[in-house]
């Protein structure tokens, strides 16, 4: 990540940070314009394709039945992936996801979870038995920073996009009727990541902010501006002070993206 | 270990394994245990018990992920199959991969990467025994281990959770109150530098009770940060004293 060019970079972002500037014209909390477009996967249950400035994340859902966990037999499974696509970026590479790609995954999986989004206990179809499985599979295909951010955002609007299988229960036995039935969400929660460059708190870092960022901190926030989920990323540190107004400026970002989210 | 207790903490504020809201699980920390790591730290955190080693800084394997202009860094955080309640299939799962990756991130901080260039430090951590809090406690002991290596740190790296329970937020969640508690927060913190160098959270809080939960998490950090420095002067002033002889 250090190399000449991002040596230099750092101090051009520096010295224009210092000014409140930033080097796509933004200001220090604004963030890209979102664009978020939904069911453009027939094939899948639910899609929705988010770009958050030039950072483009396609996220699909697929409903399956199988068995719950031994510890929540009368809940549905969320699985959630992420596959950081070799088309997305110049340092992508094919192969096994690695440990970039699990925290994604896993950060997101997070907010979805820890905000119970999903009422889980509708998707159970025979307790212990048999119940519904949500796989939301993230496709970044194009890197241009902050895919914490954009993922979230294209997983939720993918989950609110997803129409179930409509089913009852005859003599024992599972019937699939005709149409199709919404998944049932209980919430929707934004993810805010706030970076500290060189001890200036911005918003939604881009591609050359990330590489020359200290560290990173991503919150999930829902409705009631309660945090759901949190992750610190990035080999530098936050003060307590710090920690605090990132909490803050992630309340205030959650509530303005949501205005403009048609959710 | 398995008993599910009904209350997570009584109306006298006692929590199910009988301590108070912002009372830490006994600690132990022992410094080189292990003689073929360059350095080695062991903890017990309640019932956690968590071997942690260090080595190099040293030449890089393989060579193509050395850096021209610092020191790698990498981490291993492993849980043994013998660990946990229902075997963990040693294969790395993905938890453990994410966790490997915000422990070398939490650790990262404490070192000057740049004076070293060319070289790797490896950490290795076995959880051998899981009662929560893991994560914390192989932090506390993998920075002692590279303590205990030589290699030279900006602090030592401490770190601990706090969460809710019930309604009440307390300090140090022990695993039944993990599992069954409404929010989990660990932080890991260089004391001396008023830095939070890991922070993650999951469950739900209000802005208030984040605030609160993570000042106790810290709070608890400079009483283990004490407890933590001891263990290294146990070592060394052993090793002094025999060589005063």
């Amino acid at each position: 990540m250090s190399s000449l060019i991002t040596k230099v970079r750092l101090k051009q972002i520096e010295q224009l940070l210092e000014k409140g500037k930033r080097l796509d014209g933004r200001g220090l909390r604004d963030y890209r314009e979102i664009k978020i477009e939904q069911g453009l996967i027939e094939r899948a249950e639910g899609s929705a394709r988010c770009l958050l400035g030039k950072t483009e994340v396609l996220a699909g859902v697929k409903v399956e039945t199988g068995e719950p966990f031994p510890d929540t037999p009368n809940e549905g499974v969320l699985t959630v992936n992420a596959e950081l696509v070799p088309l997305a970026s110049p340092n992508f590479e094919p192969g096994p996801p690695d440990e970039n790609s699990i925290e994604l995954a896993r950060v997101v999986d997070r907010g979805i979870r820890e905000s119970k989004a999903i009422d889980s206990e509708k998707l159970c179809i025979e307790p212990g038995k048999k119940v519904f499985v949500v796989f939301v599979d993230i496709y970044v295909l194009n890197h241009d920073g902050n895919l914490i951010d954009c993922s979230a955002l294209a997983a939720m609007s993918a989950l609110l996009n997803t129409k179930m299988p409509n089913y009852e229960i005859k003599d024992g036995e599972l019937k699939i009727k005709q149409g199709y039935v919404s998944l049932p969400v209980k919430s929707r929660p934004i993810t805010v990541t706030v970076a500290k460059i060189n001890n200036t708190l911005i918003v939604d870092p881009w591609l050359e902010e990330e590489q020359v960022m200290d560290s990173r901190i991503s919150m999930a926030i829902n409705e009631e501006g309660n945090i759901c989920a949190v992750q610190k990323g990035g080999s530098g540190y936050f003060t307590p002070q710090q920690i605090l107004e990132a909490s803050k400026i992630a309340q205030e970002k959650s509530v303005e993206i949501r205005k403009k989210l048609d959710w | 270990m398995n008993e599910k207790p009904e209350k997570l903490i009584d109306k006298k504020g006692i929590r199910s394994d009988g301590r108070k809201a912002d009372e830490l699980r006994p600690l132990k920390l022992q410094v080189g245990v292990l003689s073929n790591a360059d350095g080695s730290a062991y903890i017990e955190h309640g019932k956690n018990k968590i071997l942690a080693a260090a080595f190099g800084p040293r030449e890089m394997h393989p060579k193509h992920l050395a850096m021209p202009d610092r020191m790698v860094l990498r981490c291993r955080y492993h849980m043994a199959p013998f660990s946990v309640q229902e075997r963990k299939s040693p294969a790395p799962s993905r938890r453990e991969v994410e966790l490997s990756k915000v422990i070398k991130e939490a650790l990262e901080p404490a070192l000057f990467t740049e004076l070293y260039p060319r070289t790797g430090v490896d950490v290795f951590v076995e959880v051998l025994q899981a009662d929560g809090g893991t994560r914390c406690a192989s932090i506390t002991a993998a920075a002692l281990a590279i303590a205990d290596a030589g290699v030279p740190m900006r602090d030592l790296v401490v770190a601990c959770a706090a969460g809710k329970i019930d309604d009440t937020v307390v300090l140090d969640l022990y695993d039944a109150e993990d599992k069954l508690g409404a929010a989990d927060v660990p932080v890991a913190y260089m004391p001396s530098l008023n830095a939070i160098t890991l922070l993650q959270m999951d469950g739900i809080l209000t802005m208030q009770e984040f605030e609160k939960a993570t000042n106790m998490a810290l709070d608890g950090c400079r009483r283990i940060y004490e407890v933590q420095k001891e263990a290294l002067k146990t070592k060394y002033m052993v090793v002094k004293e025999a060589g005063e002889e």
